[in-house]
């Protein structure tokens, strides 16, 4: 996982000051008053695990209201507790504590309403990879109820728009790279047309070419879907580019949350460091996106 | 869209699923068949070495239908495994789909497969042996293994919940339980020369009552009517196993659900 710090630095601070630039004009607009489309309050969960007494707090007192079109973005290093409250609202875990609400209906109450409206990418694009990306789509369809059929063109139409040729839709997904296969994992996203689109590190892992072709279709679904889209990350660069509102998660807390340009501003002006995502992810974290890996037992079952 | 429709769907997904996930096996879909063939064969070769007509016919059944209910029971039971392996499974609980529809979609395809093993391990074992079925009522035959097929696919579903609530072991677990049916319920000997104990261990095991069932219309053409004793039982497990396994595997999906058994990696 390349960050930032490894990176030579190419946007210092002049660029910055004019960051909006940076980013596409939106085109649809958020629609802050509504009912939002993801409302968590007060959500814990914690794991036991092993014979260790002691639970680890996966995910603990996270409060966050996403309104309907946002692109929100979850910023933490491994081990924070991001794929846990993605799952936590993909109905895959329960509660141990707070409530969710999905465009007002509540995850535990009406949760097939919610399945229904919801579809996540995960880390690990996973399908049975002896079948066709195109058998694997099809059996994802219709579990939402599709036509096999409809969803087939979708899916023609989605994977071209990723750069992905009808005629690999029919061979093992074995044969196809990760980078591919991550594709396809959003593709299948997609078929559901949710209107909340959880993507857990959708980047994590793939090469340059294939990260920027995802965050490029990102933006594209900004702004041609009636989509709201919760978005983790590991990668600041990317967390800056694509998301509306950013929260910043440490050991299962949300240590802050805002837009990118006024946590860059808030760290600027508060503690006086360069107006990055950089120094604000240290700032609050007390710690740099890489130098998490490895220490303590966070990060014992993961990648 | 009615509710029907979109269920119906979802059910036909796992169909079509694990009708593609077979086709895409074949290589070893044969070797299964030649081993469940080869293992029919040397159990019935038995009853040829004794030169017994009617043991050899015993055997023949026992191997046969043992098979077809081993290949019901056990293609449910793995269907969890196959999906946590694969790291499917949390996509799959993620849809909105109620566990019925998905259980009876696994389970149309469960039993279509044993019976397409079973006709081809029956064919070559008649033909092997040039068994003398002019006796034989097929139509008894046909009835057991219908009703026997609810009470296995009933107990299939409640051991595809260990795969779900144990996550390194699960699978091996249900070929324990298979292990311990084959023993209690008579499959190559009758359950009468078991202990006492076990005895009373083989009434709760449906394929008593379908060997037995089978036996009896096969080897004496024995009509159904005459039966009763061997179809009731048959029809209470069914009608309790089946809604008892549903909701014992949905508990063990809240299980899961709350401990986090779901997830592979990420
Ligand atoms: N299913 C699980 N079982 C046990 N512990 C888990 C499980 N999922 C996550 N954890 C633990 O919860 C913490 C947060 O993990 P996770 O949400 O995966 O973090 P992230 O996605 O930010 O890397 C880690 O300590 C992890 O080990
Ligand atoms: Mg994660």
């Amino acid at each position: 996982m390349t960050g930032l710090l490894e990176q030579p630095k190419t946007d210092s601070a002049p660029q910055l000051s004019l960051p909006m630039a940076q980013r596409q004009a939106r085109l649809r607009p958020i629609e802050t008053d509504g009912v939002p489309a993801l409302l968590a309050e007060r959500v814990t969960k914690r794991f036991v695990v092993g014979r260790k007494r002691k639970p680890v707090v996966a995910v603990n007192d996270v409060s966050l209201r996403i309104p309907r079109g946002e692109i929100y973005g979850i910023l933490g290093a491994n081990g924070s507790g991001k794929s846990t409250l993605i799952r936590l609202v993909s109905t895959l875990l329960t509660l141990d504590a707070g409530r969710v609400e999905v465009f007002g209906h509540d995850i535990e109450r009406e949760e097939m309403a919610v399945k229904r409206v919801i579809n996540r990418v995960s880390v690990d694009a996973a399908f049975f990879k002896k079948l066709s990306p195109h058998e694997n789509l099809t059996y994802a369809a219709r579990l939402y109820g599709m036509d096999a059929g409809q969803a087939k063109r979708d899916a023609i139409e989605i994977l071209a728009r990723l750069g992905i040729g009808e005629k690999r839709l029919s061979r093992p997904l074995e044969q196809m790279s990760r980078g591919m296969q991550q594709k396809v994992a959003i593709a299948r996203a997609l078929l559901t047309s949710p209107t909340l689109l959880l993507l857990d590190e959708p980047t994590t892992g793939l090469d340059p070419r294939s990260k920027l072709d995802v965050q490029a279709f990102i933006e594209e679904l900004r702004d041609t879907h009636d989509a709201t889209i919760v978005l983790t990350t590991h990668d600041l660069d990317e967390a800056e580019r694509l998301c509306d509102r950013i929260a910043v998660i440490n050991d299962g807390r949300v240590v802050v949350e805002d837009t990118p340009d006024a946590l860059k501003a808030k760290v600027a002006a508060e503690r006086g460091l360069a107006p990055t995502l950089e120094s604000a992810f240290m700032t609050y974290t007390g710690k740099s996106l890489d130098d998490d890996l490895g220490d303590d037992d966070k990060d014992d079952d993961d990648e | 869209m009615t509710l029907m429709t979109r269920e119906l769907r979802a059910s036909y997904a796992f169909v079509e699923r694990n009708f593609n996930l077979t086709k895409r096996y074949w290589g070893w879909e044969v070797a299964f068949l030649v081993y469940a063939v080869a293992g029919a064969l040397a159990v019935s070769l038995i009853g040829k070495d004794q030169g017994s007509d009617r043991l050899l016919l015993t055997l023949v059944i026992g191997a046969v239908f043992w098979n077809y209910l081993s290949v019901v029971f056990s293609f449910i039971a793995e269907t969890v495994a196959w999906e946590r392996w694969e790291g499917t499974l949390e996509y799959t609980f993620m849809a909105p789909v109620r566990r019925y529809t998905q259980m009876v979609g696994s389970t149309l395809f469960a039993v279509a497969y044993g019976l397409v093993h079973t006709v081809v391990v029956l064919a070559v074992l008649a033909l092997f042996f040039e068994l003398d079925l002019s006796r034989a009522n097929f139509a008894t035959g046909a009835v057991f293994m219908v009703l026997g097929s609810f009470s296995f696919i009933g107990i299939g579903i409640m051991t595809a919940i260990l795969p779900l609530m144990y996550v390194e072991r699960g699978a091996q677990m249900t070929f324990v339980l298979q292990s311990v049916l084959l023993l209690i319920s008579g499959v190559y000997y009758s359950v009468d020369i078991l202990p006492g104990w076990m005895q009373v261990l083989s009434h709760f095991s449906p394929a008593t009552y379908v060997l037995e069932g089978v036996r009896a219309g096969l080897i004496d053409g024995t009509g159904i009517g005459d039966l009763f004793g061997d179809v009731w039982p048959l029809l209470i497990m069914g009608t309790v196993f089946i809604p008892l396994g549903v909701w014992l595997f949905g508990r063990a999906e809240r299980y899961a659900k709350r401990t986090g058994k779901l997830k592979r990696v990420g």
